[in-house]
């Protein structure tokens, strides 16, 4: 193995991508061998850090300096000072919001230093497209491990850590593995779900492609444990990065023999095949999954029976997220104490959040469960841009709920943002602040809604309708109290009589803005006022913004 | 197998019901109504419509989906599901058009049950309505009017669609509020692979689905479907004396509700305005209207004067039992002859008399309900999807839940969309492909030993038949590859009960009789007869063509199968005994002795294969025909030669419901009345006999066959033509008929009965030849060996044409009556595959002449891949492209007397635009 004397990783995520890392890259490449540096330094592609709102971003090693909105025309600075002087480009380096000084080094951001990296542990850090860097730093040691511990022991160590599914429901995933594990039949599957509709939402998508190996081990110990042969990763069709590197790395591992057939000569067999979903959100819904996979209408089941009895096909299946799977190599390579000695009692471990809206640092971050709303979006996510008030987070994503801001302090994990009438979700973390209009929030939830519902069951496809149509009454001024009451009882209906969660939790983000933010709703409604002031309705009812400090509408 | 029974208390209370029952079944059954929508007894649960909901123990559940577990207790109705119930039925109401006074549903509708058991709050209500969207109804479809502002998106259809027709031709389409029932692509419904039985539309439980320019029927009459053998039962409806509706009738063990899309949009032609309403007399060339006594006058005179060598007779297999037994009893008491014939001839006559010597009967061995029964299907030489719907549907069901399937066919056929095995064999080479699967089963030691040691003789006889025969001698022959021979050989030998469907593809060959006895053979070597779910299912084309051959109107019996003068021509019937003297006592007249003609060589008396060389070659005899009920000039092969021959006799009487091509060439017409307008009985292909009932009145002057045939009878002095009713005839028919003795009208009123019915006590036959074979006791193997078709391809006429019916028609005259099934099938066409078409230069829709060595014809070409290539198909429906005069009557088959129509060579040219 070559040794460098220092590796310029670039960040190739979908963000990085789209502001243009590639011109970075090449810009880079051709300075150093213009250089005759070639031999020394070596440039790669990795996953992504998670600083997407300021990319495109590299970092520098060893020193682990970290420089940010770099341009082509950067590159011959940092080639000339940096790896030539060894002296750094202080106009590139990152200035974390709170404190004026621009910050040196990874490890010495805020950003980072409240961080704990299990999942993204090598996003960032290695190339993705290279299994010989995922091995070197530790991968697959966690599926020969689980291949000589055996099944139970494997599905014991799961299931003592406590670990719960991160697609959104936070069912533990030991016991799904169990229940797959025990269910008969020679045929099981195991599913990875990457489709990841959330709006707001890329966490797995850096994950996939930062550490795609992570997720392919994850499946295979997954499959191990639960006897399964198969496994699919359904992914949204638009990652084509992540699909890229996905089938780059299953066809590796596939060569190194650590999928395929009797993998380390145990006797086990595991391959993973990547299935592409058309996009609709309720595709990412496990059993509309499982239609979709099938080639047919992506439109859920009724469950029970749950896929562990009835899943892919007719048979057994586990189905996880990929964050979830992500957490597996670790899990079986230090154990569930280990584990468990992050996060909270109820819910151990870390939670990747994707950070958007008024936001200052937007993008991807990793902290123990239980970390308050307050600290992730004040010390980790830089605060409320420009100094204005923060008004409202939503967690959870668009089926999650809303949370003023007497609510900041409360504890990031399944149980405590349920208890506090939000949820968790898959860790979609939306920011707002005061210049947006509640109630016009809203009516964008109830669009989304009335966009996504598959339209099977009544109640929610005819109750995103209405819901959409009242709101939009409010907004345009043209709401009144018994629209209000309505409201109430379709939300109540769409909670209780839909079919699947998507229709059942259609409620819970729009009666949470109802809850929190009545006196705006009132305004729209009987004084026909938005106080935001971005309610302007083309021929409404609406009176001038009171006292309306409107910047954009949502 | 013993059901275990859980008890729970529905509203307090206590109820039982099997486990598994869902909560909802269980409170229908004890007649507590819980609301619902897409709930159907006929459907899996889908559990979308969610207006079912119950509460069990605080928590709602939808009921149509939760099993009833023991203890439980229900309660259909509380505060929660009361609130949460009327908010999503409201949701659905107010999505819903709510013209419900002209609502072609509103009696049956389940949304206003629905919706009036929860009530609805009308000013909510109309918040709610403010921003529906109107749809377009949809009345492309001639059948199904299709109106989505009344769809509540239960999926019953959809549901229905796939699991009750396993056509899935519609599905959702669209999403949230867009959501619709579409066929794929959105497209029209006929343009996708729908086959218009219209069981969507009698399932939708709103006013979405109707049947365009739906009447709703004052009265209300069970019958019998009068299109194909299967027998569907037909729930006719009236007002003011017309035909407006029809439905199928849930209780019929065949169909069980289900009708194809004739049976269930053909009806129309009882009203249509070319029905004959007047009988017609020749003069000075033209046909006129006359009255039935100057007609009947005529008809008596000339009868009288043509009698015995010198008549025909044509019964009509679309008539009652009744009629068709007073048609063979005039043949040969008041006509004195046995030229008695009728269609039968051009198609299963090889496997009726063909099989008489073999098992005994050529009939279907089990009821149509036990095709599900049968471990393994082998459908050879038909296409039941088109042919016989309701029998189609019962072999895709019985696939669906594991029955194998073997298709052997030069087309690929509907049933090909299953799993299966295909054999793509070349038109006229089934010998050779069922003597290889014999081999098989022979070298492999596949079979059953025991039966063939008790109940059949000759076997080694069979067997030294097949030693010379290869494998690679079927290969070379069939074109299907040994191996695959060999691999549905062990299929269909191991997988028992084994079922073998046929129907013209077998029979409609000059060697047509050896194919069916080498199925039989197959079937006997492996033990497949007398068991429930197996044996042999010879598909009946016409609804009463089972009785026509139950019946004698055939040259060799009487009715019953009993033979009379002429018998001993045909191929190993001479074992028998005649029983001419029977019929002379029985109807008190001495009887012709001399053999009748079949179709065929009534026509072209010089057509080879039946009889001894000098029948081969005879004059034309006939002078006078009376033809009930055929449209021969079109149904038999070589159809000018038919023409000719009618033009040639001296008095042609013609009795049908339409001028058809045979009735143009009459001198006289006679008006009938049609299968809604009498009363009577049909059989159907599986024996079942069945009661047909009148529903309206015949129109104008038109009188039931039998009371024409009577008044004929009478009117020239014969005793035994005046019968009160169609049931005194079946009396009589019971008293010479052993096959049909136990049966009459009252009983048939309540009973399922398959022949033979021995006495008024017999329970009646479902399954044939259970312990014995009948009539033969033993079944008698016969040797095999493969005969080429007569007229093969050559370098002027290269490709085989092979005729046959598709969905939406039935032959010539009836369908093509029905606007809409002429809308779903408005032209001929010859269907080629793309290969072929493109190697002559023909696209899909190209005109194109198709010519054999006696006709020639300009029509449309389908490109398709569907038959194989070298192989061409041409529907037989159009008369304006008749198929029959391109076909041959050169040869025949010695058995059944049927042309070779399936094996014609014909050339297909495009036509060239003078353009
Ligand atoms: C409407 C809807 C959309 C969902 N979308 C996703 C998704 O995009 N990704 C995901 O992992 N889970 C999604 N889920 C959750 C899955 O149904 C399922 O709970 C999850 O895949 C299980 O994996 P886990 O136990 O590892 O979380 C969705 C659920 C609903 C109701
Ligand atoms: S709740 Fe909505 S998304 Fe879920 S099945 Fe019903 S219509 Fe489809
Ligand atoms: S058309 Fe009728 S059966 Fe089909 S979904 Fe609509 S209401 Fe249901
Ligand atoms: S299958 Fe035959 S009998 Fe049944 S409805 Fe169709 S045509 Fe009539
Ligand atoms: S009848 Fe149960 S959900 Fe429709």
């Amino acid at each position: 193995m070559h040794l460098y004397r220092a590796h310029v990783l670039v960040c190739a995520g979908t963000n990085c991508s789209l502001k243009g890392h590639r011109a970075v890259r090449d810009a880079l490449t051709r300075e150093i061998v213009g250089r005759g540096l070639g031999d020394e330094i070596k440039v790669v592609e990795t996953g992504c850090f998670g600083l997407c709102e300021q990319g495109p971003t590299i970092v520098v090693y060893p020193e682990g300096v970290l420089y940010c909105r770099v341009k082509a025309e950067d590159v011959p600075d940092l080639v000339g000072i940096h790896l030539l002087k060894g002296r750094r480009v202080d106009r590139l380096m990152y200035r974390e919001p709170t404190r004026p000084v621009a910050v040196q080094t990874v490890p010495e951001l805020d950003y980072f230093r409240k961080q704990v990296r299990v999942v993204l542990d090598n996003c960032g850090v290695i190339d993705p497209d290279s299994l010989e860097e995922y091995i070197g730093h530790g991968g697959y040691t966690a599926l020969a491990r689980a291949l000589e511990d055996g099944p139970a022991r494997v599905l014991a160590e799961v299931k003592a850590s406590g670990l719960r599914g991160r697609g959104g429901a936070g069912f533990p995933a030991g016991l799904k593995w169990e229940f797959g594990a025990k269910a008969p039949g020679p045929i099981k599957y195991v599913v990875c779900n990457a489709d990841e509709g959330e709006p707001g939402t890329f966490k797995d998508r850096l994950i996939l492609e930062g550490d795609p190996h992570r997720i392919l081990e994850g499946m295979a110990i997954c499959g191990f444990a639960t006897g399964a042969r198969q496994g699919y990763v359904y992914i949204r069709g638009e990652y084509g990065l992540s699909i890229s590197r996905l089938e780059h790395s299953i066809r590796n591992a596939r060569e190194l023999g650590l999928l395929g057939e009797n993998i380390f000569n145990s006797g086990f067999s595991f391959d993973v095949e990547v299935r592409f979903g058309a996009g609709a959100y309720v595709c990412g819904e496990e059993t509309a999954l499982f239609e979709s996979l099938e080639g047919k209408r992506g439109e859920p089941r009724i469950k029970p029976p749950y896929p562990t009895e009835v899943g892919l096909f007719g048979r057994p299946t586990v189905i996880n997220n990929v964050e979830t799977l992500a957490n597996i190599p670790a899990i079986v390579n230090r154990g569930a104490a280990w584990y468990r000695s992050i996060g909270t009692d109820t819910c151990p471990g870390t939670k990747v959040f994707t950070l958007t809206g008024d936001i200052v640092n937007e993008g991807l971050i990793e902290v123990p469960m239980g970390m308050t709303l307050r600290e992730v979006i004040y010390d980790i996510g830089g605060g409320i841009p420009g100094g204005r008030r923060f008004k409202m987070a939503q967690t959870g994503g668009t089926s999650g709920g809303c949370l003023p801001e007497s609510l900041l302090d409360v504890p990031m994990d399944y149980d405590k943002l349920a208890a506090a009438g939000s949820a968790l979700g898959s860790g979609a973390l939306l920011v707002m602040d005061d210049t947006h209009c509640i109630v016009d929030v809203a009516r964008v939830f109830a669009r989304f809604f009335l966009h996504e519902s598959c339209g099977q069951c009544a109640p929610c496809r005819e109750g995103t309708l209405q819901l959409h149509h009242i709101l939009d009454r409010f907004t345009a001024g043209r709401g009144s109290r018994e629209d209000l009451a309505l409201l109430g009882r379709l939300a109540k209906t769409m909670a209780g009589a839909s079919l699947c969660p998507l229709g059942q939790s259609v409620p819970l983000s729009i009666m949470t803005t109802l809850k929190h933010f009545e006196p705006e709703y009132l305004a729209h409604i009987d004084d026909r006022a938005c106080p935001a002031g971005t309610c302007r309705p083309p021929a409404g009812g609406m009176k001038p913004a009171a006292a309306g400090n409107g910047r954009r509408g949502y | 197998m013993s059901v275990t029974m859980v008890s729970l208390t529905i509203d307090g209370s206590p109820v039982q019901v099997p486990e598994k029952t869902t909560i909802l079944e269980a409170a229908l059954a004890h007649g507590m109504y819980v609301p619902h929508l897409c709930h159907h007894p006929d459907l899996k649960p889908a559990g979308i419509c969610r207006v079912c909901m119950v509460e069990v123990e605080g928590q709602l559940l939808v009921s149509c989906r939760a099993a009833v577990a023991p203890g439980m207790q229900v309660k259909t109705s509380s505060p929660a599901v009361d609130k949460v119930r009327r908010a999503a039925v409201e949701l659905l109401v107010a999505d819903h058009d709510a013209d419900c006074l002209a609502c072609g549903k509103a009696d049956s509708c389940k949304l206003l049950a629905v919706s009036r058991y929860v009530g609805i709050e009308p000013d909510r209500y109309e918040t709610l309505r403010a921003h529906r969207l109107r749809k377009e109804v949809d009345e492309t479809h001639p059948f199904i009017r299709r109106d989505y502002n009344k769809c509540v998106l239960c999926g019953i259809c959809v549901r229905t669609c796939d699991e009750v027709q396993g056509v899935a031709a519609i599905d959702f389409a669209f999403r949230g509020y867009a959501t619709r029932v579409a066929a794929i692509g959105d497209r029209p419904l006929q343009e996708s692979v729908c086959e218009s039985c219209g069981e969507c539309v009698v399932r939708c439980p709103t006013g979405a689905l109707l049947p365009i320019g739906f009447e709703k029927p004052a009265r209300e009459v069970a019958t019998v479907c009068p299109y194909c053998g299967t027998g569907c039962g037909l729930v006719l409806g009236t007002r003011g004396g017309k035909v407006v509706s029809a439905r199928g009738e849930r209780g019929h063990s065949t169909s069980q509700g289900r009708l194809c899309v004739k049976g269930r949009f053909g009806w129309d032609f009882v009203n249509h305005p070319d029905r004959l309403t007047t009988p017609l007399v020749r003069k000075d060339g033209e046909l006129v209207e006359s009255t039935w006594d100057e007609a009947l006058e005529l008809i008596t005179e000339r009868f009288a004067r043509y009698r015995g060598r010198q008549a025909g007779v044509f019964g009509s297999p679309k008539t009652t039992n009744e009629e068709i037994y007073l048609a063979s009893k005039f043949a040969r008491v008041v006509m004195g002859t046995n030229n008695i014939a009728q269609v039968a001839h051009l198609c299963h006559a090889n496997t009726v008399r063909g099989l008489i010597p073999v098992t005994g009967s050529g009939a279907m061995t089990v009821p149509v309900w036990q095709i599900k029964d049968a471990a393994c299907h082998l459908v050879i030489g038909c296409n039941p999807t088109e042919a016989h719907p309701i029998v189609g549907l019962e072999i895709r069901q019985a696939v669906r839940r594991g029955t194998k399937l073997i298709i052997a066919n030069p087309c690929e056929i509907d049933l090909c969309r299953l799993p299966h095995i295909r054999l793509p064999l070349r038109p006229g080479t089934d010998v050779a492909l069922l003597m290889g699967m014999a081999k098989v089963i022979l070298e492999e030691g596949l079979l059953d030993r025991e039966f063939i040691a008790q109940r059949t003789t000759n076997f080694e006889a069979y067997a030294e038949s097949l030693r010379g025969f290869t494998l690679e001698q079927a290969e070379a022959i069939t074109g299907v590859s040994a191996e695959l021979i060999r691999e549905t050989a062990r299929l269909y030998a191991t997988t028992k009960p084994g079922l073998i469907f046929w129907s013209m593809g077998i029979t409609q060959h000059s060697h047509g009789h050896d194919n069916v006895w080498a199925l039989a053979h197959l079937a006997l070597m492996t033990g497949n007869y007398g068991k429930p779910g197996a044996g042999i299912a010879p598909l009946r084309g016409h609804n009463n063509v089972q009785g026509a051959t139950d019946l004698g109107i055939t040259p060799p019996w009487y009715p019953g199968y009993q033979f009379c003068p002429g018998y001993e021509l045909f191929p190993r019937l001479d074992k028998f005994k005649s029983s001419k003297e029977k019929f002379e006592k029985g109807w008190g007249y001495e009887l012709p002795d001399f053999p009748g003609l079949s179709t065929v060589k009534q026509f072209h008396p010089k057509a080879k294969g039946w009889g001894p060389g000098e029948m081969w070659d005879l004059e034309n005899q006939i002078k006078l025909w009376y033809i009930i009920g055929a449209d021969l000039a079109n149904a038999v092969a070589d159809s000018k030669g038919v023409k000719r021959a009618l033009q040639g006799a001296e008095f042609v009487v013609v009795q049908d419901i339409f001028l058809t091509d045979t009735a143009r060439e009459a001198d006289v017409v006679l008006p009938a009345a049609c299968f809604a307008e009498k009363d009577g009985t049909f059989t159907a292909t599986d024996r079942r006999v069945q009661l047909v009932r009148k529903a309206v009145e015949p129109p104008g002057q038109a009188r039931p066959d039998w009371q024409i045939i009577c008044e004929i009878g009478r009117r020239l002095g014969y005793r035994g033509f005046d019968f009160s009713s169609p049931a005194a005839v079946m009396d009589e028919i019971a008293s010479l008929v052993p096959a049909y003795a136990g049966i009459n009208h009252a009983r048939l009123e309540q009973e399922e009965l398959r022949w033979p019915v021995a006495s008024p006590d017999h329970p009646g036959t479902p399954v044939l030849h259970m312990g014995e074979f009948i009539r033969v006791g033993k079944a008698e193997f016969w040797p095999l060996a493969y005969t080429p078709s007569p007229e093969l391809p050559d370098a002027d006429y290269p490709l085989v044409m092979t005729t046959g019916r598709n969905l939406h028609h039935f032959h010539h005259v009836i369908t093509r009556r029905v606007a809409g099934l002429n809308d779903l099938c408005p032209e001929d066409y010859v269907e080629l595959h793309a290969q072929d078409a493109a190697e002559l230069g023909i696209g899909d829709g190209d005109q194109v002449t198709v010519s054999s060595r006696r006709a020639s014809m300009v029509t449309r070409a389908r490109v398709s891949e569907r038959t194989m290539r070298g192989v061409v198909f041409k529907p037989i429906h159009f008369c304006e492209k008749p198929t029959n005069a391109l076909t041959s009557a050169e040869h025949i088959d010695a058995v059944g007397t049927t042309p070779n129509t399936k094996v014609c060579p014909v050339r297909v040219e495009k036509v060239q635009s003078s353009a």
